[in-house]
């Protein structure tokens, strides 16, 4: 772990123990499952990278823990290319309503086996759960697969879908926590974290938590103002461009 | 260093976008060339969307031409009567490449239209204008045969003809106003300033004086770009404010050191040397499109809801 990272854990590790001591004041209740943030807002800023966010929580008692984070959902269209009179070219694409722009599941220990694919299915735990589905209804089920299929590994190889098996680590035997992370071109819009606890096979406690991702300070006014006065944005543009161009002009002449 | 372009939606190294502007700005100043031909695939090759980059240049290349006719207009080198003419083709040309881009983006062909086009007309110049070099530097330095240019063709025989004093032409207006409507398209869809096309078009087709040729194109260029620039901003959101003002920034300077380095160079060789640089291009752009691509699938960016 590199110095970096390890004092960007600092912070969430002093919610922790607060959080903890918190807990440890307050009458026992039901509730087996509680978990939170390290922050509900991903801020884009101009020096934007891509950021960690903690998730760390508590359970009651024995059992695996999936941490599921999925982004805001949008349109997308998959293209397939096929080869046409020598050249490559997109012949085919199907167009899936409400996918995620961004899916991340990060579980204690491989679920595969010993949780029935119903209750994943439900929840939406692990790529092959996610619910992607095509607009038009009446598609070969295979042809449905392979197209699935293609998204996902787009998204992947994009670093916006992936899974993290035993990324949640435990800190003895109530606490645990995991690191999400979201690269830089992260969508912005509203997430939800979801924390599901499993015994036995089944999910017996489930948590969501918010999760702002935003364009804040210049880039958001860039953007903001490109999207509303885009004639004024346009002409700025312009003259941006034109008076560079004059001034270097002017500046080389000199010299 | 690291900067959020706003538009394009994505992290790039400001460092890298500078120095790729100074390097196409010196080809461009050492060739007397936009480079937009090579920005825009570049741009696509780092990461910005297609349409971003077609944008964001065409606003570059309002900057890139204002500070290139500068110099030609110093010299009194640009025939303001004839690149009106072409601007009238070429604002038509511009509204009709925005339309289609934005037609052809929707289809899912943007990319397959982009590419084509450069392999088509880059290759197509760039092979010409080799040949023509070639052939001038081995036969040591001769002017170019074009003996048999001014023959009366059919295109002297066009209506509309105008007086172009400064270029000493009658002609038909109707010539200089399809070049520049062809330029405009181009500018539109492949997110180039056209100069590579519409230089040898005056030059030809025209029979304009050399010396005015790229003064007239940049002067026609700036309007056009300008247009194509204005109309992707407005309708497509695509001009990545950011982003631009780097590439200017590296582009303008890069521009003069390529400019003074360019007075060293031999008409000829420089025309060799810039045939093989666009040749080159428009090679790697076939061969991706003749190549199994590593992944048949592609996937659109997601439209909100």
């Amino acid at each position: 772990m590199t110095r970096r990272s390890r004092r960007l854990l600092a912070l969430p590790m002093a919610l922790l123990a607060g959080f903890c001591l918190w807990q440890a004041s307050r009458p026992a209740w039901a509730q087996s499952l509680v978990a939170d943030l390290s922050s509900h807002l991903i801020a884009i800023t101009t020096g934007f990278t891509g950021t960690d966010v903690v998730l760390f929580g508590a359970v009651d008692g024995d059992g695996d823990v999936a941490v599921v984070v999925q982004g805001p959902e949008g349109e997308v269209t998959v293209r397939r290319k096929g080869r046409v009179a020598g050249i490559w070219m997109n012949v085919e694409d199907v167009t899936f309503s409400r996918v995620p722009a961004y899916y991340t599941v990060a579980v204690t220990a491989p679920l595969e086996g010993g949780v029935p694919p119903a209750v994943l299915q439900r929840h939406e735990i692990g790529l092959d759960y996610v619910r992607l589905l095509p607009e038009k209804a009446k598609l070969p089920p295979e042809k449905q697969a392979e197209f699935r299929a293609a998204l996902i590994r787009n998204k992947q190889r994009a670093g916006l879908y992936t899974t993290e098996v035993g990324e949640v680590s435990f800190l003895g035997q109530r606490l645990f926590r995991t690191r999400i992370f979201f690269p830089a071109n992260v969508a912005t819009g509203t997430y939800t974290a979801s924390v599901f606890l499993i015994r036995d096979g089944d999910v017996v406690s489930a948590q969501t938590t918010p999760l702002l991702v935003s364009k804040i300070g210049f880039s958001a006014n860039v953007f903001e103002f490109a999207q509303r006065n885009s004639v004024f944005y346009a002409i700025l543009g312009i003259m941006l461009a034109v008076t560079s161009g004059w001034l270097a002009g002017i500046v080389f002449r000199k010299s | 260093m690291q900067i959020y372009l706003p538009i394009a939606e994505l992290s790039v190294n400001a460092l890298l976008i500078l120095m790729l502007g100074g390097g196409v700005g010196f080809l461009s100043g050492l060739f007397g060339v936009g480079g937009g031909f090579l920005m825009t695939p570049l741009l696509i090759f780092i990461g910005v969307p297609p349409a971003v980059a077609v944008g964001t240049q065409a606003n570059q290349l309002v900057g890139a031409s204002v500070s290139g006719v500068l110099a030609h207009w110093r010299r009194n080198n640009v025939d303001v009567k004839l690149g009106g003419v072409m601007l009238i083709g070429g604002a038509l040309g511009t509204g009709l490449g925005v339309w289609l881009f934005g037609l052809l983006q929707k289809l899912g062909h943007i990319d397959l239209v982009i590419s084509l086009s450069y392999v088509l007309f880059l290759g197509t110049v760039s092979s010409l204008m080799l040949t023509e070099s070639v052939r001038a530097i081995v036969k040591g330095r001769g002017a170019p045969v074009r003996s048999k240019l001014h023959h009366h063709t059919w295109l002297h025989g066009l209506p509309l003809k105008m007086r172009f004093p400064r270029s000493r032409l009658y002609i038909s207006a109707l010539l200089p106003a399809f070049i520049g409507f062809v330029g405009g398209v181009l500018v539109a869809i492949m997110g180039i300033g056209g100069g590579f096309l519409l230089v040898p078009a005056m030059i030809y087709i025209l029979g304009m004086p050399t010396a005015l040729v790229a003064g007239t194109s940049l002067f026609q260029i700036i309007f056009t770009t300008g247009l194509a620039a204005f109309l992707q901003a407005v309708g497509n959101q695509t001009v990545d404010i950011v982003l631009a003002l780097l590439l200017l920034v590296g582009g303008v300077i890069g521009a003069q050191f390529g400019t003074r380095a360019g007075a060293r160079l031999r008409g000829e060789q420089a025309r060799a040397l810039l045939a093989l640089m666009v040749l080159a291009v428009a090679v790697k752009l076939a061969v991706d499109l003749i190549i199994r691509p590593e992944d048949v699938f592609s996937i659109t960016l997601p439209v909100m809801s």
